[in-house]
């Protein structure tokens, strides 16, 4: 890989923390290539940091000694890789057609009118960012949507308000 | 050999093409966008749809792309089919939607692929009536502007930029409607090769820059056939004028050279023609005042120098006539190539090899067919970079080797790529600092130049132990030795290239060696780089002994007191003081040039020559192929043609002095094959260089005289300053500007080539002037190395900066860096230099920024050998370096461009 | 015997068997099977035999797939086996619940399909959403490795395997075989052209079988209770049995594993319930998102593929989504406009900029803007973005339910025009 040296963009790189680094090196013996490391990387430095800032890209570009370009071009494509900040809790809410049927769209402007978010949008308090998902393959436990990391099914506005105020007192 | 039908028409086709390049082939008009003759198919734009037929008795046929089928034998398929066309009018319907249709201030509107296509297609009437998708543009540098919304999103530039020049700085994002083709941020792109992508996109998203700054539709531009005269490949050009000012350089085609491709250096470094520092008048220079001479005085001057003694030091950046005629002017004795000492001697070792039947040296198109390539001490990306493109796609061979084993076309870009992953052909490096090319590089050996011969004498020992042994080689290098000599003897197609700017003559003759090792049948493949459009036209005029330390010995002992130099900076040539010595020495200096220097401030007469745009002229690129550029405008200023200055005769013509240099120059008699014959044209029309549509001729010097002018008159060459004549498409062997009807974009090429990436219909690629001799040489005796404590002088060029003239183009400067030497970490260690600081050099004299790099050989000191800001002829071989102890530092900068045009891959990570 | 192999060991109240219930319930007994000394070739032809369709979409015979990969001395000796777990077909809800509810049917599968083709390396592709399953499956993982059916020389066979578990990161187009491969190198998930196909060059150039969840977990019950067993399990056509799932407004919607050969209304009214009180069903998508629309006139036809098929329509991945009378067709039409639209990979021209059109087509209907003209432009798309137009078959996909849809739905697509309003909406 080559660099601009006067725009050279490594000096504006991150340190990869020790963690991050032990469980990218771990993701290296997986793959006979380690450019296919790279949305590994990129998912375990969101892992740490919440998102993937310009920072971190140009971290583990370097560190795997792939281009920042091609690198880009991957984290862009993926819809699960934040290239911007988002809230402590991400909302991934399904809007697909099973979901829809069953009533996604006035759950989604229940979360508008409570939360105070819509599609792409973090709240105010930094707390939840929303996103629309594909179908979670949960349809007949439809409408769904995830919380970090967890599945909430046979939602109602009721049990929206509950898990969010959950997830707010966390 | 198949035979398909298209629209029940039979054609003889090659079945390992698809159909789409044999329907171009074939002369048929089927638009297409992804596909590109160089680069194979991508399936992705779904522009050239055709109709499919299993067998005559199908009347349905599927749909299939062109691009993506093989033309097998028996095919039976439909350009014409209504189902086709409707796809295909869709498909430009789909790509339009979000296009800004903003061809009124597009750049590239008159010669727009998606112009072309879209009327091609028969979409015209718009429907789409929502909202269009919208991007941000990004800042790429001084050559390319981005308009992203004019995307079709057809992955050419990616595909371009990435998969074929090699570029890492390019890059497909986001998807689907949102898909981007930028840089990960704002910034100069970073590949040598940037500029094609304004002709690889097929509409105007990637744009010239300089070119949008003075933008004139390109059938107002007057164009011409040229060569670029930025470095020895010789590429072909088309320059394009308009109200007496040069506004840009576009590829144009020779099969065997450049094909679609030219480099940055080429494409923009031609801007210092318009420089208005360029000298204008013939003028004696006394005591710093200039007095205007005539012409006829300065005839009188010459003639009167021409009685006496008088040397004449020609150019490797001047044209043959010019060096002919200054030949002629002062006789051979006492003609000089004016190139350094070193390089002169280097120059004709090269010569003498060129002329060696046991090699041969190969066309760029050849270069790409190498299956092994060794590269001795050239750094060949700066030196002659559109041979290190050729050589990213020699490493390819492998890949379309091993596709063909498992039945994938060539064609099929992508997969043959997937199939191949990290297999490429060797390609090994040997050189005193990594290249450019290391990243394809299969070995790449770091090691001073007496070491580097040395190993490259061992290797020629390998391939066969008649060709005589090296000294001593550390024994960590036996295993490449091995490999490397294994590697070349395995190559069906193997490639040696070395050449003069290593400064080293061993490493051209352990090249030899390993070439005369190599023994193939019809001679190997041995390519030796030469640094100037001309270096080896003016070796070939200049006698071996006439080096230039010769001539400065004729003026120090005062046997002539005369000289005539043309085109030709000494103070580039020989160190700054000995040039200053001798030219004071002279009593006359007459001195023809385009821009001032050092040497013209020197001159009593200062004669203008005119640019490589404004005359006729011919050069000899590295292989010895002759190439004829055509003048594409008249100079309005009394420059002329460095020849014409010399030639005795009034108006005497380029092409009777051509004749003449092919009569009695040695080695040049078929300089005249160049020459159009003027009997060929119909009842004697001219080819114009002004298209058909050229707009305001009448009216273009209104501003000066109501009174409309004649039209321009070109007696001497066969091509015109007007619109009328018989069109160049009907003589494609002076093509300078393509255009068929519908096809108003570059793409129209494959209209005038025999078959897609074949030769033009009726064009010839240039001469070969180099014939071999009956008998081959012998193998070079290894030499014996000193070892020395010192540092090692490495000379290290920038394809922006180490060319005289195109370092004067003011965007090619912006490329520039200031004088940089780059050193190991342990030599900065030692005298405790850092990244960026001011250092010293040699007699402490020269200053320049320290670039230290992990990847140089401890030991060796690159230095910069760019625009002469560092008198490089004063270093000595084993130069001492030192920390600049200056407290202002700061502004110590040279010229304050840092390093900024520095691409380096192993700059040590220290802040600078 | 067993005649529900797929889902036997799965009750989603509970934690998935470990590894040895599992094998207390018959699990990895193929496996010891094949360590007495069957060849590769001899699983291979018995898979051929068996029949087995493959489970992700397209129904392609699963053997004879599998005998594409080449054998012998002048093969790239890496081989790989890819597991597709990228689930994302709007309405498709069945591999979650294998890997979610049996692991270890997955790896018993994944182990015979790989040494069928004598792959050494798997890697299981799984959706980044679904973290359950990763959670599973990487325990299961852990187990296999220990107990010995992983890692090198299994069971003394001198077979090695490695099974790596990679999870995406939210791309439908990833579930397409080839963007898959592009994706698991790190490249962006575009597909690959085929000729050549994976089969000869897939992941890293070497040749590669991709396979889907419920394809695999075939695998285990044909090897350990035979091929006559396996095909009579049918009802019809197709052997074996297939999971099969209802979303929408039904009483009980859920996924169960029952026959090929079932007919569309045990599914619908039996196991489903049948519609919710006051609703009438109108049509349904009989196998996910990118299949044609049916009606009730169709719910006699047997589940199998071919029998679909003739209705014009695919069973692709069985599982069902139901529109009722009182849900706007033109807005589930749009819904699934806007979510093929979002996930094209942005590759080829019909696909990337077609659809975006469609999409926004279906959003003037929504908001009372449609007209006449847009109606002929969605016509046209059917045609336009159909089969070997696109490069992959993700627009054809949403060419199903548009132009079905269009046809079934000719009134409500005339009313929205008329009425310049959704007359669903109140
Ligand atoms: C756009 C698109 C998405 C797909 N998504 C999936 C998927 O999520 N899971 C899957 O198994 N197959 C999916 N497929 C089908 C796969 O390309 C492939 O045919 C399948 O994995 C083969 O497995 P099988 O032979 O076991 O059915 C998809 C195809 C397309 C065109
Ligand atoms: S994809 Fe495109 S141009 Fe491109 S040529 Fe083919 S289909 Fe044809
Ligand atoms: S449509 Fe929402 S989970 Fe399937």
């Amino acid at each position: 890989m080559s660099k601009n040296v006067i725009a050279s963009s490594a000096v504006r790189a991150r340190k990869l923390s020790a963690d991050e680094i032990a469980e990218i090196e771990h993701e290296m013996k997986l793959y006979p290539d380690k450019r296919a490391v790279g949305l590994e990387a990129l998912k375990i430095v969101q892992k740490h940091q919440g998102w993937v800032s310009d920072e971190s890209l140009l971290a583990i570009a370097k560190y795997l000694n792939i281009p920042i370009a091609d690198l880009e071009g991957v984290a862009t494509f993926f819809n699960l890789v934040y290239r911007h900040p988002v809230g402590k809790n991400v909302i991934l809410f399904c809007n697909s057609v099973s979901c829809w049927i069953m009533g996604c769209d006035g759950l989604r402007e229940h979360i508008k009118k409570e939360v105070g978010i819509d599609f792409g949008e973090t709240s105010e308090d930094d707390e939840f960012t929303m996103i629309p998902v594909p179908c979670l393959g949960d349809c007949d436990r439809a409408p769904v949507m995830m919380v970090g990391s967890d599945l909430h099914r046979n939602l109602t506005s009721e049990k929206i308000d509950q898990i969010i105020s959950r997830y707010r007192n966390k | 050999m198949a035979k398909i039908v298209i629209d029940g028409v039979s054609y003889e086709v090659n079945p390992d093409n698809n159909l789409l390049q044999e329907c171009l082939s074939q002369g048929l008009d089927l638009p297409y966008f992804c596909w590109h003759p160089c680069m194979g198919s991508a399936g992705a734009c779904r522009q050239c749809a055709v109709k499919q037929y299993r067998d005559e008795e199908d009347k349905d046929g599927i749909l299939v792309m062109a691009c993506m089928t093989p033309a097998s034998d028996g095919s039976i398929i439909s350009i014409e089919d209504d189902g086709a066309k409707s796809f295909r009018s869709s498909v430009i319907e789909s790509l339009m939607i979000s296009h800004p249709h903003d061809c009124p201030v597009c750049e590239e509107g008159g010669e727009c692929h998606l112009q072309d296509m879209t009327l091609m297609s028969g979409h015209n009437y718009r429907r789409y009536d929502k909202k269009k998708v919208t991007h941000l543009n990004q800042y790429l540098g001084p050559f390319i502007n981005h308009e992203m919304n004019r995307c079709i999103t057809c992955y050419r530039c990616v595909r371009y930029y990435d998969d074929y020049a090699g570029g890492t700085d390019l890059s497909a994002q986001a998807t689907h409607h949102h898909t981007y083709f930028g840089r990960h941020e704002d910034g100069v792109l970073e590949s040598e090769f940037s500029g094609n992508l304004v002709e690889v996109c097929p509409t105007g998203v990637f744009t010239d820059k300089s070119f949008s700054e003075n933008y004139t539709r390109k059938w107002d531009l007057q164009v011409a056939p040229s060569v670029c005269t930025g470095c020895a490949v010789g590429c072909n050009t088309t320059p394009g004028e308009r109200y007496g000012s040069l506004r840009r350089i576009v590829n144009r085609y020779n099969s065997e050279v450049n094909g679609y491709f030219l480099c940055d250096r080429g494409r923009f470094g031609f801007d210092y023609v318009n420089n208005d520092d360029r000298l204008k008048e013939a003028v004696k220079q006394i005591d710093g005042n200039e007095e205007v001479q005539s012409k006829e005085k300065i005839r009188e001057v010459l003639t009167e120098i021409a009685n006496g003694a008088t040397i004449g030091i020609g150019s490797p950046r001047a044209s043959n006539e010019a060096n002919f005629a200054l030949r002629c002017f002062v006789g051979d004795e006492n003609f000089y190539s004016g190139m350094s000492d070193s390089e002169h001697e280097l120059s004709q070792l090269v010569l003498g090899l060129n002329r060696d039947p046991s090699f041969q040296t190969p066309s760029v198109r050849e270069i790409e067919k190498a299956d092994a390539v060794i590269i001795l001490g050239e750094d060949v990306t700066n030196v002659a970079p559109r041979i290190a493109l050729a050589l990213r796609q020699s490493v390819r061979n492998k890949a379309l080797d091993l596709a063909k084993d498992c039945n994938i076309p060539a064609w099929q870009d992508a997969a043959v790529r997937e199939l191949a992953q990290h297999e490429r052909s060797p390609l090994c490096v040997l050189s005193s600092y990594v290249s450019r090319l290391d990243d394809i590089a299969s070995d790449s050996l770091i090691d001073s130049s007496a070491n580097l011969a040395n190993i490259a004498y061992a290797i020629a020992n390998k391939i066969v132990n008649s060709a005589p042994a090296a000294a001593d080689v550390a024994a960590e290098y036996n295993d490449v030795i091995d490999r490397v000599a294994q590697q070349l003897s395995a190559a069906k197609n193997p490639l040696v290239i070395a050449g003069t700017s290593s400064d080293n003559a061993d490493l051209i003759k352990a090249a030899a060696n390993i070439a005369r090792a190599l023994s193939k049948e019809n001679g190997t493949n041995l390519c030796l780089l030469v640094p100037e459009v001309n270096s080896l036209g003016v070796s070939l005029l200049s006698g071996t002994k006439n080096s230039l330390s010769s001539a400065f010995e004729r003026i120090q002992n005062g046997s002539v007191s005369s000289a005539i130099i043309v085109e030709n900076d000494l103070y580039r040539r020989a160190s700054h003081n000995e040039v200053d010595s001798v030219l004071d020495k002279l009593s006359n200096l007459v001195v023809i040039d385009q821009l001032p220097n050092a040497t013209t401030a020197k001159a009593n007469y200062l004669l203008p020559s005119t640019a490589f745009s404004e005359h006729e002229a011919t050069f000899v690129n590295y292989e010895g192929r002759a190439q004829l550029s055509f003048q594409v405008y008249r100079n309005q200023s009394n420059a002329q043609s460095a020849w014409r200055w010399l030639s005795d005769a009034e108006d005497g013509d380029v092409d009777a002095l051509v004749n003449r240099c092919a009569a009695e120059a040695k080695g040049f008699d078929k300089l005249g094959n160049l020459l159009p014959d003027p009997e060929e044209f119909i009842a004697g029309m001219k080819i114009p260089r002004q298209s058909h549509r050229y707009s305001g001729r009448t009216a273009m010097k209104a501003n000066l005289n109501v009174h409309e002018p004649k039209q321009e008159e070109d007696s001497e060459s066969v091509m015109s300053f007007s619109m009328e004549g018989i069109s160049s498409q009907k003589d494609a062997s002076i093509l300078a500007s393509s255009w068929s009807p519908q096809w108003n974009s570059n793409q129209s090429i494959s209209k005038f080539q025999e078959e897609v990436n074949g030769e033009l219909k009726q064009g010839h690629t240039g001469a070969m002037l180099i014939a071999r001799s009956e008998t081959a040489g012998s193998y070079f005796p290894p030499p014996t190395v000193e070892s020395t404590n010192k540092l090692q002088l490495a000379l290290a060029y920038q394809i922006f900066g180490s060319d005289e003239l195109s370092a004067q183009s003011a965007i090619i400067q912006e490329r520039m860096t200031d004088a940089y030497v780059s050193i190991a970490p342990v030599d900065a260690e030692a005298r405790d230099i850092k990244q960026g600081d001011m250092v010293e050099l040699g007699d402490f004299s020269a200053k320049a920024i320290a670039c230290i790099r992990s990847r140089i050989k401890p030991g060796t000191i690159a230095v910069y050998c760019g625009d002469n800001q560092i008198d490089s002829h004063a270093l000595a071989v084993n130069i001492g370096i030192l920390k600049f102890e200056d407290s202002n530092t700061g502004d110590g900068k040279g010229k304050g461009k840092g390093l900024s045009g520095l691409i380096v891959s192993d700059l040590l990570e220290e802040e600078y | 015997m067993v005649n529900n192999p797929l889902t036997k060991n799965i009750d989603m109240s509970r934690p998935p068997k470990d590894i040895a219930a599992y094998e207390a319930a018959d699990g990895y007994q193929s496996i010891q099977e094949i360590a007495k000394g069957h060849a590769p070739d001899d699983v291979l032809q018995l898979v051929k035999d068996s029949g087995l369709k493959g489970r992700g979409g397209a129904g392609f015979p699963t053997g004879l797939k599998w005998s594409f990969v080449p054998q012998g001395e002048n093969t790239p000796a890496q081989k790989y086996l890819v597991v597709n777990a990228d689930e994302m077909e709007p309405g498709t809800f069945k591999d979650r619940l294998l890997m979610e509810g049996d692991p270890h049917l997955l790896l018993e599968g994944m182990i015979i399909a790989a040494y069928a083709i004598r792959a050494s390396k798997a890697y299981i592709f799984l959706r980044g959403e679904y973290t359950v399953s990763e959670q599973a499956l990487n325990i299961a993982i852990k187990e296999a490795y220990e107990r010995g059916f992983l890692g090198k020389n299994i069971l003394g066979t001198g077979f090695d395997l490695d099974i790596i578990l990679h999870t995406s990161a939210g791309r439908y187009i990833c579930g397409e075989e080839t963007a898959l491969l592009n994706a698991l190198e790190g490249k962006r998930a575009n597909p690959r052209a085929k000729p050549p196909f994976p089969q000869v060059s897939g992941l890293w150039g070497k040749p590669t079988i991709v396979n889907n969840v419920e394809t695999i977990c075939n695998l285990p019950g044909i090897l350990t209770y035979g091929i006559e067993w396996y095909q009579s399990l049918t009802k019809g056509a197709d052997h074996g049995t297939k999971l099969f799932g209802v979303s929408g407004k039904v009483k009980n919607p859920g996924c169960w594993e029952l026959p090929l050969g079932t007919p569309i209304r045990d599914l619908i009214e039996g196991h489903a319930q049948g519609m919710q009180n006051g609703l009438e069903l109108r049509a349904f998508l009989p196998g996910g998102g990118s299949t044609d629309f049916m009606s009730p006139e169709h719910l006699d036809l047997k589940l199998d593929y071919g029998e679909i098929a003739k209705a014009g329509s695919r069973l692709a991945t069985g599982t069902m989504i139901i529109l009722d009378d009182k849900t706007c067709p033109v807005g589930m039409i749009g819904n699934l406009m806007r979510f093929f639209s979002h996930e094209s990979c942005g590759f080829c021209t019909p696909c990337r900029d077609g659809l975006p059109w469609v999409d926004e087509i279906f959003q003037g209907f929504e908001n009372g803007f449609g007209n006449e003209k847009d109606l002929q432009i969605l016509h046209e798309h059917v045609d336009y973005l159909g089969p070997g137009r696109t490069f992959c078959a993700l627009a054809p996909g949403a060419t199903a339910p548009l132009g079905s849809g269009l046809k079934l739905f000719k009134e409500d697509f005339e009313r929205h025009i008329i009425e310049k309003r959704c007359p669903y909406k109140l």
